[in-house]
Formats: structure tokens, C-alpha cells, sequence
């Protein structure tokens, strides 16, 4: 029997032979954290360990409030810092730098093959470039500071065939929220999910990126696109021919073991929108199209790259927001925002009547930047719409791709970009 | 195990996909870490009585997908801190069952089990034999597998960590 790119991963990692279903201690090549490395700084003293086992194996970023929304916020930075400092840990990024999600694969953290855990649960995103990676509590953080090690299950694999082919306007952000809306929430809930097909290996790394950034809120563990040399393209410049002479491209065997196979046919199928308070209460946009929205937010880990910016600069180039909305829009890294800095993507973004805002994930967990007033209607690009996530439960929020999100600025209600 | 294996108390009902950003809202993560203020504010969004209400040993009883959402580890931690006995639902999100698994806090999955049970009833569970009773009548659920028995034997994975490194008990 074949293997999936799952168990190759982790068998990798331990050096041995494993199969979905076991638990294994991993030893994971890196841990990233957050903001909520202060808190797990917390815990990882209650260990009663001193230093770190692995500092190297760290990734730190500041992301989630920067710059710090009041005391607490810069109190929590300001441990941060000192911890760092203490422990010599070098994988450190201040609050200048963007979202770990974009930061870890542009800064040489992210290796085909390799195996990461991170303290926050869109982790997943690295399996865009061959890695796997998953999301794991702070607790865990903690303990795999102190011992390297962390207890995993090796998942079950759901392969997701996309074929046909695509629309005008559509991206792989309304396919992800097409399987979420047809599927459940929790369609995919404890397993590693496997995109394939042509629609897949012609889309761009960070298209592949938006579908393995949301393969958490179809319950899964992991996401994964099969490597090929647009990964190598996009990674090998930015990681030192030491750390590229680790990289293994590893890919499920024919005969590989799945535990369920979804075929999505998306030929004939238009942009999707993911209405409050679930990702999986998905209508096509013409059904929700006329709700008159106050923000659009445009940026996030799911959707803050330069594609993403011009997909919707090809809506609002020349044109204006409609009147009582506002737009954000939030590059998902220094690196993105110096790119539309340079490439006057920028200043189209401020003639049209956009507020930028610094790189970082700003509005998206509602702790500052963009809070909703009471009943305030907000449709973002962003991956959750909870009630309560962008600081106010009394708000509701849609989820869209960025062309949706442009269209919908363009008018101040929701519109279908096709029917501009 | 000891006092441990069985937990008795009220049933707190709730539905489907309950995410963590109800369980414990995104906006205090940075800012609340003492363990009686995470308390009083569990399940706020969702149950603004519970945390006022909730006494030690009781159950919460939900849907499918519970604890989705974000990776918050406080959301399992805000129910510990109010002295939850045990969390039963048809499934778990992943990340919210590790969190729990590591907080000490029983997991137990059974699906259906929402519609067998009354919302404010008694519900005694029996960790050990794996069975949980209520007035619909006894319900058996498969243990823990064994390599996370000891986490949550341990009373999570910072005391179980502590164990393993050797350390002397925290009091
Ligand atoms: S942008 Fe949003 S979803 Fe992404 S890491 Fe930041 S808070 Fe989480």
C-alpha cells in the first residue's frame, strides 16, 4: 500500500514508517508563535526548564495588534522582546514585518518536506510549498519549546479533485468556500486534505496558498498542494543553500490509502459568498447581491498578497468607493507593501478613496483597526466571519474574494463582479 | 485517576459548530490571563448566565464541530477555570479537543448524544468505564487513546510535561 504525503511527511520526521492513525512524537523543524508568545513564554516557565531546547527551531512574529492597540497590547510585545533577548532565539520579527503566515515562507522558514507546528490554526497554509504543517495550542507551544517534541496523529487523507474549468471572476477562494458550503464546517474535521487536479497545478502559489489557508475551516489538520517547480521558483531564492539542501518533494503514491475523494466539477460555477456567523452558510453572490454593506476589508493571510490587490485594482483602478463605505485594505507583509509601494498599486488604492493600513492582520480578530459599530455589515476577504471576530457582536460579516469585495466597494452593497 | 473518574453535574446545552470565538471572545486573548477573570467571561457571546451560574462538575453538552475557530487555547482553559467537569459532543473541532486534552479537561465524543440529553439535567459520567448516564439511559463512549490518557490523568499537559522532565509537582 502507497503512502500519503502526510505519512511520508511524518514518517520523515521521526525516521520510521508510519500510517494514518498512529500518534507519534514529532519533532518539529519549526514552531512558530505570535503575539501569544507571552503567553506561552508564561507557560514555558511553569515547565521548570530554563532555556529553550531548540532555539533555532522558533519563528516569533508580531502580528496580530500592531502596532500595540494600548498598555496591555505593548506590555505583551514588551515580553515578548525581553524572552526573545534571554533565549537568543534569532527567528524573531517585530511588528514590522507582516503576518506570520506570509512571513514564515518569505523569510526561509518554510522547507519542502519538512514538518511545522504553529500557535495559531491557519498554520496550515505552508502546505502550498510541500511542508506539512498544523495548527496546535499555546500549552503545546510551550512544551515543544521545552522538549522539542509534540504529540501528533498521523491523519487520514480526503483528496479533493478540482476539474473543469474556471469562470470569470472566480478564484480559489470561491472554490474553498464552495467545498466548506457544500460540505459543512466540519467536512473535513481531524483529516489532511489533498488538492489536485489541473485547475490546482496551474494556479499560482499564493492561489494555492488561499486554499490550504482554509482548509482549517473545513475542519481539517492540514492543507496540501502538490509541490512542483513554481514552489522551487517562489522558495529557493529566498532560503540559503543550506536550508534548500534539506527540501524534499514529497507527493502521495497512486496507491496512496484516502479516506474519502471529492470531486468538485467548477466549470459553471461564479463567485461565492460565506454570509454570518458560519463559513458554511455559502450563497452564489447573486442570491446575497443588493445587502448594502459600511466596510470591505481587503487583505489578511488569506487573501493580502499582490494578486489578490490586483484582482481588485482591475474593479477600482479610476473608479471611486461608493459613498458611506470604507475600504481597507491590509498588505499581509512588509515585502507585499513595499511591492505595492513601488508598483503604484498604492496610490491607485488611495485615489480610489481606500484607507491602507499597515501590514499586519489588522481588523481580522477585532482587537483594534477596524472594529464594527452595532449593526454595521462588513464583507471581507478575510477566512472567518464568527460572530464577535471583528470586535463586535452586534456586526455581521460576509466573506468574499477580493474581486467581490472590490465590486462590493465599487457600490456599497454586494455585488456580483460579473455583472459590472 | 482518581477523584477524576466520575464527573457528576447539570447539563448546559448547546448546538452545532460552537466556535471558540464564543467560548471565549478574541478580543480578551491579549489582554486576560488570570484564570478567574478568563472565567467570568466563558461563553459569552453564546450564554451570558453561564459563567454567572455554572457550578464545579458540570457538563456542557453540544452538536457537531465544537470549540471550531481559532486555536485559542483560553477557550478551553475559561471552561477549566469554571471548574467544567467535561465537555460532551457528537465532534470536536481538532485543535479545541488538543487544547482541552492538554487543559486536563475530559473530552468525550458521542455522536447524537445532544438529542438524548435534557438541557439542566444530572448527567454522571464514569471516566474510567467510559459510560456517561442520564435519563435517556446509559450511553458507553471508547476511552481516550492510551498515549493522551496520561495528559489528562496528569491534569493536563504542563503537570504532565513536569512529570516527564522530572520536575517536582507544582502546588
Ligand atoms: S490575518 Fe487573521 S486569520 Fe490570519 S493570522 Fe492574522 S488574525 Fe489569524
Amino acid at each position: 500500500m502507497g503512502k500519503t504525503f502526510s505519512e511520508k511527511v511524518m514518517g520523515r520526521n521521526i525516521g520510521s514508517d508510519v500510517v494514518a492513525g498512529q500518534i507519534i512524537q514529532a519533532q518539529p523543524a519549526i514552531c512558530m508563535s505570535h503575539d501569544n508568545s507571552a503567553a506561552i513564554s508564561g507557560t514555558f516557565r511553569k515547565l521548570g526548564v530554563r532555556e529553550v531546547k531548540h532555539p533555532e527551531r522558533l519563528a516569533i512574529v508580531l502580528d496580530h495588534c500592531v502596532p500595540a492597540a494600548g498598555p496591555k497590547y505593548a506590555q505583551n510585545h514588551k515580553t515578548i522582546r525581553d524572552f526573545v533577548a534571554e533565549q537568543g532565539i534569532l527567528g524573531f520579527h517585530d511588528l514590522n514585518i507582516g503576518i506570520c503566515h506570509q512571513v514564515l515562507p518569505e523569510q526561509g522558514y518554510v522547507i519542502p518536506g519538512s514538518l511545522i507546528v504553529g500557535s495559531d490554526s491557519h498554520t496550515c497554509t505552508y502546505g502550498a510549498f510541500g511542508a506539512f504543517s498544523t495548527g496546535i495550542g499555546r500549552s503545546e507551544a510551550a512544551v515543544t519549546w521545552a522538549t522539542g517534541e509534540i504529540w501528533l496523529k498521523v491523519p487520514e487523507t480526503i483528496r479533493i479533485e478540482v476539474t473543469g474549468e474556471l469562470g470569470a471572476w472566480v478564484t480559489a477562494k470561491d472554490i474553498a468556500l464552495k467545498l466548506i458550503g457544500d460540505n459543512g464546517a466540519d467536512g473535513g474535521l481531524y483529516k489532511a486534505l489533498e488538492f489536485v487536479g489541473p485547475i490546482v497545478d496551474a494556479m499560482t502559489i499564493p492561489s494555492r496558498m488561499v486554499l490550504c489557508n482554509l482548509a482549517v475551516e473545513f475542519g481539517a489538520k492540514n492543507g496540501y498542494t502538490p509541490a512542483d517547480d513554481k514552489v522551487e521558483a517562489w522558495l529557493k531564492p529566498r532560503l540559503s543553500p543550506e536550508r534548500w539542501e534539506q527540501a524534499e518533494f514529497l507527493a502521495s503514491d497512486p496507491d496512496a490509502a484516502y479516506c474519502e475523494t471529492i470531486t468538485m466539477e467548477v466549470t459553471g460555477i461564479g463567485p461565492q459568498v460565506a454570509c454570518p456567523h458560519t463559513v458554511d452558510n455559502v450563497s452564489p453572490v447573486e442570491e446575497v447581491a443588493g445587502r448594502s454593506v459600511q466596510q470591505v476589508f481587503i487583505g489578511t493571510c488569506t487573501n493580502g498578497r499582490i494578486e489578490d490587490f490586483e484582482l481588485a485594482l482591475k474593479i477600482l483602478k479610476g473608479n471611486q468607493v461608493a459613498k458611506g463605505t470604507r475600504l481597507l485594505i491590509g498588505p499581509a507583509s512588509a515585502e507585499i507593501y513595499r511591492e505595492m509601494a513601488s508598483n503604484g498599486m498604492l496610490i491607485a488604492f488611495i485615489d480610489a478613496g481606500a484607507l491602507i493600513i499597515n501590514p499586519g492582520c489588522g481588523p481580522c480578530l477585532g482587537a483594534h483597526e477596524g472594529v464594527l459599530a452595532d449593526g454595521e455589515i462588513c464583507l471581507s476577504t478575510m477566512n472567518r466571519n464568527f460572530k464577535g471576530r471583528m470586535g463586535n457582536p452586534k456586526g455581521e460579516i460576509y466573506l468574499a474574494s477580493p474581486a467581490v469585495a472590490a465590486a462590493t466597494a465599487l457600490r456599497g452593497v454586494i455585488t456580483d463582479p460579473r455583472a459590472l | 485517576m482518581s477523584e477524576r473518574e466520575i464527573v457528576r453535574g447539570k447539563a448546559w446545552k448547546y448546538g452545532d459548530d460552537i466556535n471558540t470565538d464564543v467560548i471565549f471572545p478574541g478580543k480578551y486573548t491579549y489582554t486576560i490571563t488570570d484564570p478567574a477573570e478568563m472565567a467570568a467571561h466563558a461563553m459569552e457571546d453564546l450564554d451570558p448566565g453561564f459563567a454567572k451560574n455554572v457550578q464545579p462538575g458540570d457538563v456542557i453538552v453540544a452538536g457537531k464541530n465544537f470549540g471550531c475557530g481559532s486555536s485559542r487555547e483560553q477557550a478551553a482553559f475559561c471552561l477549566t477555570a469554571n471548574k467544567v467537569g467535561a465537555v460532551v459532543a457528537s465532534s470536536f473541532s481538532r485543535i479545541f479537543f488538543r487544547n482541552a486534552i492538554n487543559a486536563g479537561l475530559p473530552t468525550i465524543e458521542l455522536p447524537g448524544i445532544a438529542e438524548r440529553i435534557e438541557a439542566h439535567e444530572t448527567v454522571t459520567i464514569d471516566l474510567g468505564k467510559g459510560t456517561l448516564t442520564c435519563k435517556a439511559g446509559e450511553f458507553s463512549f471508547p476511552p481516550l487513546p492510551p498515549e493522551v490518557i496520561g495528559i489528562v490523568e496528569a491534569g493536563g499537559l504542563v503537570a504532565y510535561t513536569r512529570q516527564r522532565l522530572g520536575c517536582a509537582d507544582e502546588s
